[in-house]
Order: structure tokens, then C-alpha cells, then sequence
């Protein structure tokens, strides 16, 4: 069996697994020693593929039109460092880190199957959320996904990739504006994409963050914040 | 590649890992000379693989974007920034191959590939082409089919056992002997040089 999920290093890498088998090969190679360590390089062959590309140049309005949206993202947007950079150490580290990694970001845009898997694990509030006009997405710093918030403030956490929080953990999902962090809501992470309904309305100029604490919850933030937004 | 004068100019110095280090922390003119470095390819790539002109424009927006957005993801992998990037682009033409339902028929002869390559391609991207077409051609023809639909065609694993009429587990063995066999090959002929030293 070790042998089989070991050949799908090349499929993973190719980006040519069906879904199931790619979530089964994540797992494995979180634990995996062998596939982790021949994975880059098999990902560096399949990239050089793209080489044996005749590429005639690009239309010159792309770049434009390329750099007009990066700028758009830019002035809008607060980014957040260096406080909210990866925690080297600890079980949050372990638990978050190891699941944001190389391979699996590539996947984070999924494919239309997966969006409906999410829309049938995700509650209708979190999808109202979403998909109300004038919700407004905000991309997630140290996790792939987006913060979306309604013109009502209520908003919802859509987030790729995520491990199941450790035994005994939960991910707890706060809101900081000016005082201590509000909690607003817990989740226990786990494969694909969520959407998550924060329990609390979000503030212009909110912060919205994700740490990992005991299950249950915490009404105190008592660990490092993984990831998460800053509303402009 | 249309790489504009200017402030840009510092920009050809630096690394493609520090380019995204930069874009990592908002700088647009750092995203702005990566696109000057990649788009070319990605453009061709995405093109390859959706053969329309309009949808691999919106596939390379969209991986740019993406790049805005996770170059802080990157930091700390032990990936390539080349391959990173690729891959990116890679992902979101799939994706959109997959998802407008177009079919990939002949992956090969779609974008014609003018001998000698085009007057206005930069000869480090022929050169790499030509590295990587040896290396193909010094695969058993079924692992070389293999990488291809795949890559190219954007078929997964089990479609390709179907359209081929091989087992699932034949098909998982040729990709994984092709993809390992090119890579060796690759690296003998030292194709690891970043794109702008070769």
C-alpha cells in the first residue's frame, strides 16, 4: 500500500489525481518521509514541462491589466506583519504550518467539485453570508482562503487546507478591534474547503484572527494567531 | 519581455526569491519585473492547455494574483520560486480546463511552434525548450503520453486509464517511472540553471 501511495507522488505533482486520492496522498505525506522528500523534485520536473511551451508573448493590455488589479489589492488592503508571520515553534506550528504547505496551496483554488462538497458541508448562514451582494472578500494572511463580510457585518471565514486540529484542540476564530480579542466562533479544521460563520458581527477596521485552543473554546486568547485578516 | 525603465531597473538584480520576499510584503513593482520574468511562459503554458486566447489570459491574471496574495506561503517552503510559480499557473489552467468542460484532444500541434522558435523569443526560453523536448524524447513513448495528457491535457490519472484503456495502476506506474526518469535526465543536462543565467 506504502508502495502504491508512493507512485502517486508523481500524479500529485502533475496535479492529476482524482479528489479523493489527493486528500489520501496529503494525509500520507504528512507522515511520509519518503514521498516528502522526493515530492520538490518530481514537482520541478513536471514545472519544466512547462518549457517545452512555444510561448508567443502575451498581449501587452495582461500585464496592465495584471499590475491594475495587484495595485487595486494593494490600497485596499492592509497587510499584516511581522506579528502575523508563522509561529516557528509548537503545536500550532506543527498542526497549521505542515498543512500550508507547497503542495497543497497549489490545490487551494479548487476545482468547481470541491466548491460544491463545501457548499453542502458549509451551513446556509455562512453561504448567505458569502454570497450576498456587497459581501466583501478579504484574503487570509498564513491560510489560503478569504474573510467575507456582509454590508450587515456579519461575516464568514472561507479557509483551504486546514488540518483537524490536534486531540483535545479546537481552532478558535476571534475578532480584535482596540481591546482584547473577542471570541467568535470554533471550528475543528480538517481537509478541503470551510466556510465558517463567525458567531460575532465584524467591524470596519476589524481584525479577524484564528488560534488553536482547547476544545470547547476559550473566552481568553491563549494561543499564537495562525492566520487571518485585516479588514481595510 | 516589454520590461519598462525606471525605478524596475534595481528589480533585474534581485532574485526570484527575493522578489517574492518583496512581494510578500506589497511591493507591486516586485510582482510587476516577476511577471516580466514569467508571464511569457505562463502565458504559453496556459495557452497550451486551454487553447483559447481569452480564458488563458484570465488563467494567468488569476495566478498572478494568487502569487499577490500567498507569496508569503512561499517563504519557507524548500520549493523552487520557479516551480512555485508554474505550478500556480499550472493549477489555475487546469482548473479552468476542468471546469469549461473543454476537451483536450490532441495536446500537441494546438499552438504551432514555428521552427527555430519566434525572432522575438529570448533564447534562454528556446534553449530551455529544447532541453526539456530532448529529455521527452528519451522516454518510452507510454510514459512520455503519460506526462503530456496530463500536464498538458489536464486529465487526471483515472480519465487517462479510460481514454488509454490501461489499468489505473499501469497508468500510475508510467507517470511515476516518466516523471522520475525526466527528472533525471533534466538534471544531467543541467537544467537546474535559474532561466535568467542560462
Amino acid at each position: 500500500m506504502t508502495n502504491d501511495l508512493h507512485e502517486l507522488t508523481a500524479g500529485y505533482a502533475l496535479d492529476a489525481l482524482e479528489e479523493d486520492e489527493r486528500r489520501a496522498f496529503e494525509e500520507h505525506l504528512a507522515s511520509c518521509a519518503v514521498c516528502e522528500g522526493e515530492l520538490p523534485s518530481l514537482h520541478d520536473a513536471a514545472a519544466a514541462l512547462a518549457h517545452d511551451v512555444y510561448a508567443p508573448a502575451p498581449p501587452a493590455e495582461l500585464r496592465d491589466r495584471v499590475l491594475r488589479q495587484v495595485h487595486r489589492e494593494r490600497t485596499n488592503v492592509v497587510r499584516l506583519r511581522p506579528r502575523w508571520q508563522w509561529p516557528v515553534a509548537g503545536v500550532a506550528a506543527v498542526a497549521a504550518g505542515a498543512a500550508i504547505g507547497f503542495g497543497i496551496w497549489a490545490f487551494s483554488e479548487s476545482s468547481s467539485l470541491d466548491r460544491e462538497r463545501a457548499a453542502r458541508r458549509a451551513d446556509a448562514k455562512a453561504l448567505a453570508i458569502v454570497a450576498a451582494p456587497g459581501s466583501i472578500r478579504f484574503p487570509l494572511y498564513g491560510a489560503t482562503g478569504a474573510l467575507v463580510v456582509a454590508r450587515s457585518g456579519q461575516a464568514a471565514l472561507v479557509v483551504s487546507g486546514l488540518r483537524p486540529a490536534p486531540e483535545g484542540k479546537t481552532y478558535e476564530v476571534w475578532v480584535v478591534r482596540g481591546g482584547p480579542p473577542q471570541p467568535a466562533g470554533i471550528f475543528p479544521g480538517g481537509s478541503g474547503r470551510l466556510v465558517v460563520a463567525l458567531k460575532r458581527v465584524v467591524p470596519h477596521g476589524a481584525r479577524v484572527a484564528v488560534s488553536i485552543e482547547k476544545a470547547g473554546g476559550s473566552e481568553k486568547l491563549t494561543g499564537s494567531m495562525l492566520f487571518g485578516a485585516q479588514t481595510a | 519581455m516589454g520590461r519598462e525603465q525606471g525605478t524596475r531597473g534595481e528589480m533585474t538584480h534581485l532574485s526570484d526569491e527575493a522578489l517574492l520576499a518583496l512581494v510578500s510584503r506589497s511591493d507591486d513593482e516586485a510582482l510587476a519585473e516577476l511577471y516580466d520574468r514569467y508571464g511569457r511562459i505562463a502565458y504559453g503554458l496556459a495557452l497550451r492547455i486551454l487553447r483559447d486566447r481569452a480564458l488563458a489570459e484570465d488563467a494567468v491574471q488569476e495566478a498572478f494574483l494568487g502569487i499577490w496574495r500567498s507569496a508569503e506561503s512561499f517563504l519557507g517552503e524548500r520549493a523552487k520560486p520557479s516551480t512555485w510559480i508554474l505550478t500556480i499557473v499550472h493549477r489555475r489552467a487546469v482548473d479552468l480546463v476542468r471546469r469549461e468542460e473543454r476537451r483536450r484532444g490532441e495536446p500537441l500541434d494546438v499552438v504551432a511552434d514555428p521552427a527555430g522558435g519566434a525572432a522575438d523569443e529570448e533564447a534562454s526560453l528556446r534553449q530551455r525548450r529544447r532541453a526539456v523536448q530532448a529529455a521527452l524524447r528519451q522516454l518510452p513513448d507510454d510514459q512520455r503520453e503519460a506526462l503530456e495528457l496530463a500536464y498538458y491535457g489536464g486529465f487526471t490519472q483515472s480519465e487517462l486509464a479510460e481514454r488509454l484503456g490501461q489499468p489505473l495502476g499501469t497508468i500510475k506506474s508510467r507517470m511515476f517511472a516518466g516523471l522520475r526518469r525526466l527528472r533525471d535526465l533534466l538534471a544531467d543536462a543541467g537544467f537546474d540553471a535559474p532561466v535568467t543565467e542560462l
